[in-house]
């Protein structure tokens, strides 16, 4: 095995040889290599429905392709200075560590263990999830509680196997998990009867739902068997950089809070509201801390409309995912979208 | 047919019925409803064919939807094929997520690959002069894909995707994998000791391991190793991987045919004061990878497949895009087999074109070696 390795090594020195371009150097320069390349490098799932999937024309688009967007225009004031770089879930940490990209904006889970043993820093949580599940109404069952010896259809994905074990051992509920590598066939054996519960997170079993033929007749349970906060990644030890896609999302979430919107947000830059001028730039000097223009929130929220409106777009109500808010409102309509203060 | 049942009349007992190669009605249909059990398994598989092409062509044609969107489809819950779907995720399905304005590029560059490809297919055009070609249509085809040249605008690698990206894959990994391949059988069936025993562990090694592994590897270990600020292209990353696989099994292939030419063609070789190099090229070569030409072709239509492996790593061929669109949430679960029945489709079309030049080639090379000993 370690000669294969060091053949590969070999090998990868010699193509090195004809094809390197320049990564940000080490901790401290993100924001400078970003800069030179002109480029902000996004890392994103290949294909997740409403996070981050390809358009008619195959243009990414996707809540997580957004906050991407919205980092490139506070960096540059345009949000198509952004090269998409599809990470599978399996190679997406070593993705960010190797400097193939500059953030990863990949429906991933902030845990303990995630973040302090990896090298990497978690931006704020801009989406709460949590695995649950879905069983037909046809089942009588309202809670999970009530579920004993079912055929549950899992996909191999990182914890799903490990939460309902976690969620169903201790309550002494016996279970047979069915798994599925393609996700069609995942649906469709739960459609036919396959299995009695589907599970999976949240935010995706809302969609299986919606694709059914009468969704009526499938119910999702009260229970959310894990937490899962999604939030993007950047490298460890580069404050500055970790900074501006934290505070990007921030603004998104601000601007949401003070009512700022994709169209309104050139009235707004007349606005009284002390906070409101800061974040829009039109008073001191927050853009300047960042290392950023001062028109960097303006600039994200103007291309990209607010962290509601993002939501809207790719997940919400009118989209087939048909997604409500829950606790994705903001904090003060009854969610845990919060941003600190602008000041 | 008949043949069989000669030989199985001339070694048992003489049979009553003599053998005619009768020419009639009755005849032709004997050997398939001539005694009963024959007529009921003829029946079942004659009935079975016909629910099959009946029950494809009313979910291809006569029940397919044609025009409509999602909701169209949806209403139809799967009764026929939902073309539209196709219709509207075409180009991404050939191009992935390549610009939409620049579509033209990886187009044209696909033909003029498809177009060199048929050209050199041609025996009449076969001179050194193809090598000259091939090096102009890869120069034009990275310099379309790529850009940064001549006003056209950068595309970067992790842009390219669908079928342009499945050739590329294939074709180069085959191309230098072929090279690499040759080499390595040269060398394992070397009297030298130290280049035998390295080439023997290299082959191993490679075909020890399966080609995800050798992917991911490629992918994800490699750019751990490398220096601070060194990134080695993904895409260049998956087609050093592929070629270094891809020539593991050729030689593998290639050492089959080599064994397989007598060692009296060596000797008359060394006889003539050829030395290895000119001996191999003139005289053993040639008629190694003529024999190999079948087992050859297998690996060239397996590899053109495989490369769909790359998904691993998070590029997309063709397969992977065909597979993306179906992911739009707009038309999740709607729209399944459509993409796929175009994949096959596409997938079938090329891999009988390399079938049938391969039959083509053995039937021209004449591999028979009938002709050519005694």
């Amino acid at each position: 095995m370690s000669k294969m390795i060091t053949r590969m090594v070999a090998f990868g020195l010699a193509a090195a040889a004809f094809s390197v371009f320049a990564a940000p150097a080490s901790a401290q320069a993100t924001l400078e290599a970003v800069r030179k390349r002109g480029k902000v490098l996004c890392g994103v799932s290949p294909t997740a429905p409403g996070f981050s999937y390809a358009d008619d024309k195959g243009v990414r688009q996707g809540f997580d392709a957004d906050v991407c967007r919205a980092v490139s225009a506070a960096v540059f004031g345009a949000p198509d200075k952004v090269d998409f770089v599809p990470l599978n879930t399996n190679v997406r940490f070593q993705g960010l560590q190797s400097g193939e990209v500059d953030l990863l904006s990949r429906q991933t889970t902030h845990t303990f263990s995630r973040d302090t043993s990896l090298g990497l820093d978690f931006a704020p949580v801009v989406f709460y999830d949590g695995q649950g599940l879905m069983v037909s109404t046809k089942l009588g069952v309202k809670s999970a509680a009530e579920l004993s010896q079912s055929a549950v259809c899992i996909l191999p994905g990182t914890t799903t196997l490990q939460n309902l074990e976690d969620y169903f051992k201790p309550r002494n509920i016996k279970y047979e998990a069915v798994v599925f590598e393609n996700p069609d066939e995942w649906r469709n054996a739960f459609f036919s009867g396959r299995c009695d519960v589907i599970t999976t997170d949240r935010s995706d079993l809302a969609s299986v739902r919606a694709i059914a033929n009468d969704p009526k007749q499938y119910v999702i349970l009260p229970e959310t068997i894990s937490k899962e906060p999604l939030a993007p990644v950047v490298r460890q030890n580069d404050s500055n950089w970790r900074d501006i896609v934290s505070w990007t999302v921030n603004a998104l979430i601000a601007a949401e809070e003070y009512g700022i919107t994709k169209t309104n947000i050139d009235e707004q830059l007349n606005s009284k509201d002390p906070e409101i001028q800061r974040l829009l730039g039109v008073n001191g000097d927050l853009g300047k801390m960042l290392s950023l223009d001062n028109k960097w929130a303006y600039n994200a929220i103007k291309q990209l409309g607010n962290y509601g409106e993002l939501f809207e777009r790719h997940l919400g109500e009118k989209t087939p995912l048909g997604l409500t808010r829950g606790p994705n409102q903001l904090w003060n309509k009854g969610g845990l979208i919060y941003s600190p203060p602008f000041r | 047919m008949t043949d069989t049942v000669q030989l199985n009349a001339l070694a048992s007992i003489p049979d009553e019925r003599p053998v005619r190669p009768a020419r009639s009605w009755f005849a032709l249909l004997k050997p398939y409803i001539g005694s009963p059990f024959n007529a009921v398994v003829t029946f079942a598989c004659l009935w079975l064919i016909y629910r099959l092409v009946t029950g494809a062509w009313g979910w291809l044609v006569t029940r397919a939807i044609v025009e409509g969107g999602p909701q169209t489809c949806k209403a139809a819950a799967g009764a026929g094929a939902c073309w539209p779907f196709l219709a509207a995720k075409l180009r991404f399905m050939i191009f992935g997520f390549y610009p939409y304005d620049e579509h033209w590029r990886p187009a044209l560059a696909v033909l003029l690959f498809l177009g060199a490809m048929i050209y050199s297919m041609i025996p009449r055009f076969w001179s050194s002069r193809l090598l000259w070609l091939w090096l102009a249509v890869v120069v034009a085809c990275g310099v379309l894909m790529y850009g940064g040249l001549f006003g056209l605008t950068v595309v970067n690698t992790t842009s390219w995707g669908g079928l342009p990206l499945s050739f590329m894959l294939s074709s180069v990994g085959l191309a230098f994998g072929f090279v690499l391949g040759v080499l390595l059988a040269l060398a394992r069936s070397s009297k030298l000791p130290a280049i035998q025993v390295i080439a023997v562990v290299f082959i191993e090694m490679v075909r020890g391991v399966p080609l995800v592994s050798i992917l991911f590897m490629a992918s994800v270990m490699l750019p751990l190793f490398m220096p601070d600020g060194v990134t080695i292209d993904k895409l260049l990353r998956a087609q050093v991987a592929i070629i270094i696989f891809a020539g593991a099994y050729i030689a593998e292939t290639v050492r089959g045919g080599l064994q397989a030419v007598p060692k009296g063609q060596h000797e008359a070789a060394a006889s003539l004061g050829l030395g290895y190099w000119l001996s191999m090229r003139k005289i053993v070569l040639p008629q190694a990878l003529k024999i190999v030409i079948p087992p050859l072709v297998n690996i060239f239509i397996g590899f053109f497949q495989d490369t769909t492996l790359v998904t691993i790593i998070g590029l997309l061929d063709f397969l992977d895009t065909v597979r993306s669109a179906m992911r739009d949430p707009v038309w999740q679960g709607i729209a399944v087999l459509e993409g796929y029945v175009f994949a096959a489709l596409v997938y079938a079309v090329f891999s009988y074109g390399m079938g049938s030049y391969s039959r083509f080639i053995e039937r021209r090379l004449k591999t028979d070696h009938s002709h050519g000993r005694h």
